[in-house]
């Protein structure tokens, strides 16, 4: 119940907050965007299934995600947190028990000691993590003129605009301008700091022959491949919105009671 | 009971608060206490496959299963024989061999002494199959306790053939 | 709290003899008498309590789970993260609930600041309140750094440097802090037993503070007095008992957004990155709750001198029962005060602002100036506004100016 008065001194109030959320809000924006350095583009927004509180993975495109990824990136880019299992279970790509187990012995790691004290190598079975590329980060360097290939297990956690970028990145390979230095080794990219990445192109069309037929072109790859490590980084991000959703609605409806019960025992105070 | 309406309606409102409270309430425990028990990456070795292919006849191996020891012997005639033929009433755990085998010839148990927990010793003691050293419990061909403060038989956990050569246990 | 309440059961009374908690929890929780004028910005005592209840819950299973070795706590948080059962829930959980702790603690000082809460005879409320917020900076602090990704392990190097700006013994105690030559294993080992231990002792100063408050009692929007036991006020149980948890489920719904939909919004991409020590960061920031004073920190050009002004930052704030002169509590009395109130709370959020900028250009000069601000108001403008403020008459009661606007809108209404 307002009286005049009080509603003038209200709406004052009301205006101050928006004034201080607004102001809030922009610092939060700045403290997101101050990791970006100042010539960056801003990256290519493309539709992801799994934006939005419904979002959701698509199956099909995590599937070919995972292939791109064995075929194209896994040569350079480890994926150290992921183990072979996690492709089976829901939320994921859900590739069968049998495929996931066929999958993983296509490659081999090292286990032991055996008898005579050897370690030796046998097929990667569902519980073994991702096999890496590399022995170690000296070997990945050394091979890679010192450049690190980054682990992807989260990297779209791990850089501004998540999705967005890694996908522009992998797109945003063009011919360096009129008179551009770039040292050996060294790539222009629209979307890469100062425009230059260790990294050269890897998506080219049909780069990759899809088992579900689909055609590779560098977007679709690109896509794909992006979606897949948005599973790597989040692998509980649907059941994480699907509770959400559940917790959300549960704390309205209390609200709702809440207040009426506030309500109904102030009543006869005032 | 002037106002016998409006109290009901409030005291309905009431008791509805504090149930969808208390629901949601017992609901926040379902996490906490299910952190506790086996993730992800322990259930995942819940289950061991053995290839077998290499043991003859008289020999065991040993493999590690949930933490566990694990026996694996491939049992010869006569070991076979002299399981079957112990006499129930003979036994501390009265438990025939053929509950304790899916196949005769290989015999799957648990290597830890049901007494204490100690890991018993292969081709020991009295009965021709195993022997705690800790408190002196003596095994048969079946791993069943024959004598010694051990109260029943080594565990026989559960395994599948896969095929001719794995098995699976767990 | 002396009432004439006796338990009611066999249990409550056999126990109540031999150690009167149920007296207590009656009398201070229940039938304690509360100004019944409260409006919404007293709610957040209550939410605190759930924040610290529920950090400290999910922070005891997390640990459960977490390695605080350097090789070994990236992986093993990401290791909650996917294998834990609910691991993800409860960590998201933590890591907001750290966000939402602060926000609602400045919304609390915010409260407390602007209806005078820190004034005679509450000022050791206030003072423990400084403390609880000064353990909860250092908690915060460390609790950042044990997830060992970039900005864990360059936070704690800035931080942790600091200290060797103290002359003479800095580098010393400095090498003391890290249990070495830098900041690694032994350094995150340590933080992560003192952010196991804080908290409690958060907890045993919270009881202090609540303590402390219910000698005088509540301080009320308008300020003034009020008689306990009187039409003035009504008991905790049910009237603020059930409006603490409306407000608390309005939170939890903000919380839960984060939680659930957007969790890593207040957090920093970097530190999704591996700790490497032979790599740092573009830019070092800190949590966005430790702006304000990253900034203050940042303007000082000298290291010593930009720690003695980011610590004199928090520290002043228990002199305020002092600097501020006024003897009229509440802002709603007090036109001129309101004005300053809102300035230096916009100053505080464009310091905050600041904190996440880089240290260049423009970007210092301003920063300087809000410091500069910052202080001028505790200890210039505070001092002086008691002295020439005029303020507006006090009401008698705290009912006075609900029955006086009743009064004039039924004046309006009959003419």
């Amino acid at each position: 119940m307002k009286r005049r008065g009080q509603r003038k001194l209200h709406q004052l109030s009301v205006f101050r907050s928006i004034k201080y959320i607004l102001s809030i809000l922009l610092a939060v924006s700045a403290y997101q965007s101050t990791s970006i350095a100042a010539e960056i583009h801003e990256p290519m927004r493309p539709y992801w299934s799994f934006e939005g509180p419904l979002g959701k993975f698509e199956r099909a495109s995590l599937q070919r995600g995972y292939q791109v990824y064995t075929e194209v990136c896994s040569g350079c880019h480890s994926m150290d947190l992921l183990s072979y299992r996690n492709l089976i279970q829901p939320g994921g790509p859900e590739f069968s028990e049998k495929q996931a187990k066929a999958m993983a012995a296509m490659f081999e790691v090292e286990t032991g000691p055996d008898q005579d004290g050897e370690m030796f190598m046998r097929p990667a079975i569902l519980s073994d993590k991702f096999v890496s590329p590399w022995e170690n980060e000296q070997q990945a360097r050394a091979a890679n003129g010192g450049a690190y290939p980054p682990d992807l297990s989260v990297i779209v956690k791990a850089r501004p605009n998540g999705a967005d970028y890694i996908y522009s990145l992998l797109l945003g390979y063009k011919d360096a301008p009129e008179g551009t230095d770039l040292d050996d080794g060294v790539y222009y990219n629209e979307y890469a700091k100062g425009m230059r990445i260790a990294m050269p192109q890897v998506l080219y069309e049909d780069g990759v022959e899809y088992t579900d037929g689909t055609a590779a072109t560098e977007e679709q790859m690109a896509h794909d491949v992006t979606t897949f490590l948005t599973w790597s980084a989040e692998p509980k991000l649907e059941e994480r919105k699907r509770m959400g959703f559940k917790v959300i609605i549960y704390l309205l409806i209390l609200a709702f009671l809440f207040y009426f019960t506030n309500k109904a025992i102030w009543k006869d105070s005032h | 009971m002037s106002d016998s309406k409006p109290v009901t309606r409030r005291n309905f409102l009431f008791i509805s608060t504090a149930a969808f409270s208390a629901a949601g309430a017992a609901t926040i425990g379902i996490p906490l206490v299910s952190q506790m028990n086996p993730d992800a990456s322990v259930k995942a070795l819940a289950s061991t496959e053995v290839d077998v292919s290499t043991i003859v006849p008289g020999q065991s191996i040993t493999v590690l299963w949930r933490g566990k020891p694990v026996f694996i012997r491939r049992r010869t005639e006569e070991e076979i024989n002299e399981a079957q033929k112990v006499k129930l009433e003979d036994l501390p755990d009265p438990e025939g061999d053929d509950t304790r085998v899916q196949n005769p010839e290989w015999l799957v148990m648990v290597g830890i002494c049901t007494h204490l927990g100690c890991i018993p010793l292969g081709n020991k003691g009295d009965y021709n199959g195993w022997f705690c050293p800790c408190h002196g419990s003596h095994y048969d061909t079946s791993g069943r306790i024959r004598k010694g403060p051990a109260p029943t038989n080594l565990e026989i956990p559960d395994y599948v053939f896969l095929d001719n050569n794995t098995i699976k246990i767990g | 709290m002396s009432t004439d309440y006796e338990p009611k059961s066999a249990v409550a009374k056999w126990i109540d003899k031999r150690l009167p908690i149920v007296t207590l929890f009656n009398g201070h929780l229940m039938q304690y008498p509360t100004p019944k004028n409260l409006n919404y910005w007293w709610t957040f005592g209550g939410i605190l309590t759930f924040c610290l209840v529920t950090q400290i819950i999910t922070g005891l299973v997390l640990a459960m789970h977490y390695i605080a070795d350097a090789e070994l706590a990236f992986s093993s948080v990401e290791h909650i993260m996917r294998d834990v059962n609910y691991g993800w829930l409860l960590r998201y959980i933590h890591a907001n609930g750290a966000s939402m702790f602060f926000i609602a603690v400045y919304i609390h000082m915010a409260r407390s600041l602007f209806y005078g809460s820190y004034k005679e005879p509450r000022e050791l409320i206030w003072i423990i309140g400084v403390f609880i917020f000064l353990l909860m900076i250092a908690t915060a602090f460390m609790g950042y750094v044990l997830p060992w990704g970039q900005m864990s392990f360059w936070g704690a190097t800035v931080i942790t440097n600091l200290f060797s700006a103290i002359p003479v013994f800095g580098e010393s105690i400095t090498n003391w802090l890290w249990g070495g030559y830098s900041v690694g294993s032994p350094l995150l080992t340590r933080f992560f037993t003192l952010h196991y231990l804080l908290p409690f002792l958060i907890f045993g100063l919270v009881i202090l503070h609540v303590w402390a408050l219910h000698v005088p009692g509540n301080n009320n929007p308008e300020g003034i007095d009020v008689v306990q036991g009187s039409q003035d006020t009504v008991p905790f149980h049910p009237h603020y008992v059930v409006k603490d948890v409306f407000a608390l489920i309005v939170f939890m719904i903000v919380f839960a957004g984060f939680v659930f939909f957007t969790p890593n919004l207040l957090g920093h991409t970097d530190n999704y990155i591996q700790a490497n020590p032979l790599q740092t960061p573009e830019h070092i920031v800190p949590e966005w709750y430790f702006l304000p004073f990253y900034a203050i920190l940042r303007a000082i050009p000298d290291k010593l001198g930009g720690v003695i002004m980011m610590v004199s930052a928090i520290a002043i704030l228990a002199f305020l029962p002092w600097l501020d002169t006024s003897k009229v509590r509440s802002a709603k009395y007090r036109p001129l005060f309101k004005q300053f109130y809102w300035i230096f709370l916009a100053n505080f959020l464009l310091l905050g602002y600041l904190g996440a900028q880089p240290a260049e250009g423009i970007y210092v000069i301003i920063s300087r100036i809000a410091t500069i601000y910052y202080f001028v108001h505790f200890v210039v403008i505070l001092p002086v506004l008691g002295f020439v403020e005029k303020t507006k008459p006090l009401p008698k009661s705290i009912s006075e100016p609900v029955l006086n606007e009743k009064e004039r809108a039924a004046k309006a209404a009959s003419a």
